[in-house]
């Protein structure tokens, strides 16, 4: 006959799950934020001039990409100021374009082989005697369909700065 | 008299719900696709293949210099003013004979510029010095050319701008890619881009040092 009762029985409070949305919610926005779109880390300067007749590109699984721009900051010691070309994600000669075209044309499924397009990203201040290296490159490779990725604005406005 | 306790409401499925949400995102975004100025490259020739012979006045020369200059037809251009005089040229219809004549342009007519769209040719020679963006806004401008004549005819045979119906055709259903309507707009399209081929060449770039 105890004056102090014991109001509860020694078994565990259940774990309150009323903050694991929060949590979810919080992993979702993360990575909403953190996601970059991008497949290949670029090792040159790449920014894309504008033009306004532009067309969009085929499918993802039928483009195949190459960079051409000045090695950034961190690569200018092994590859120098001038402009080089980035294939998948490292900068390679132009002579192996054509090597890099046929290896992901022959990826492909035998449908998209010939919807094939080469999307071609160059900097809008590097000069064009690099990108006819490589269009004559992708010529022999038989690979000519081909687009000059861009941003959509007025091309005359590029000239300005 | 004891305070009854609101009744707390079970949280538990809110993480259900979060996560539902969470696939849902997942699974329906779809990465923005890059767009650009489409071209196709000559197949390469072999060697012993003469060009063909093609008369000087269908010939529209376009020339862009180290200093990022423009030379058209042999006179100093503003690039601003490029549009309107490759429309001129390609417009012309200066063609007399059967075989020539155009009968939908509405150029002048000059005897001394291009016969017929479809004869005539952009050639444009850049400086292997030339800087990229001037390129492509030369480029751009010259297919703006063909996109304004060829919006032109859709217009006039279709009473649909050609922007308008290619913007149709990608935009159509993929289900629906069998349909007899999808077939005669492709007609209509290849109808219209016959009249104004995109004859655009590009030389080997100069290199005058």
């Amino acid at each position: 006959m105890s004056k102090f009762k014991k109001k509860k029985s020694g078994e565990l409070p259940a774990v309150s799950t009323a903050s694991l949305p929060d949590i979810v919610f919080m992993l979702l926005f993360f990575f909403m934020v953190a996601t970059v779109m991008r497949d290949d880390e670029l090792q040159i300067e790449n920014k894309l001039p504008q033009a306004n007749q532009v067309e969009k590109l085929a499918e993802k699984k039928k483009v195949v990409t190459i960079y051409i721009g000045k090695p950034s900051p961190n690569f200018q010691k092994t590859y120098g100021l001038t402009e080089v070309v980035q294939l998948g994600d490292k900068i390679a000669p132009v002579s192996d374009v054509q090597t890099f075209v046929n290896t992901k044309r022959n990826l492909m499924d035998e449908d998209d082989k010939d919807a094939m397009t080469v999307s071609l990203k160059v900097d809008q201040n590097s000069q064009v005697g690099i990108l006819t290296d490589v269009k004559q490159e992708l010529r022999d490779a038989y690979a000519l369909k081909i687009s000059y990725t861009s941003v959509e604005g007025d091309p005359l406005k590029n000239l300005k700065n | 008299m004891a305070r009854r306790s609101a009744p707390e409401v079970n949280a538990g499925s809110m993480a259900d719900i979060a996560f539902l949400l969470l696939i849902f995102f997942l699974v329906t975004t779809t990465i923005e696709v890059d767009s650009g100025i489409a071209s196709k490259l000559p197949p390469p020739l072999p060697d012993e293949v003469q060009p063909p012979l093609i008369k000087e006045k269908n010939i529209f020369q376009v020339i862009v210099n180290a200093e990022n200059r423009l030379l058209v037809e042999d006179a100093d251009m503003d690039i601003k003013d490029l549009t309107a005089a490759a429309v001129k040229f390609l417009d012309n219809g200066g063609g007399t004979d059967a075989r020539n004549a155009c009968t939908y342009c509405r150029g002048a007519k000059d005897p001394e510029s291009s016969d017929n769209p479809k004869k005539a040719i952009i050639s444009l020679v850049n400086d292997r010095q030339a800087s990229y963006k001037m390129y492509l806004a030369v480029t751009n401008e010259l297919v703006r050319a063909y996109a304004t004549l060829r919006d032109r005819e859709g217009q006039r045979l279709y009473n649909e701008t050609y922007g308008s119906m290619t913007k149709r055709l990608s935009d159509w259903p993929a289900t629906e890619v069998e349909s007899p309507e999808y077939e005669e707009l492709k007609g209509k399209i290849d109808k219209v881009r016959e009249l104004f081929p995109r004859n655009l060449s590009e030389a080997e770039p100069q290199n005058r040092e």
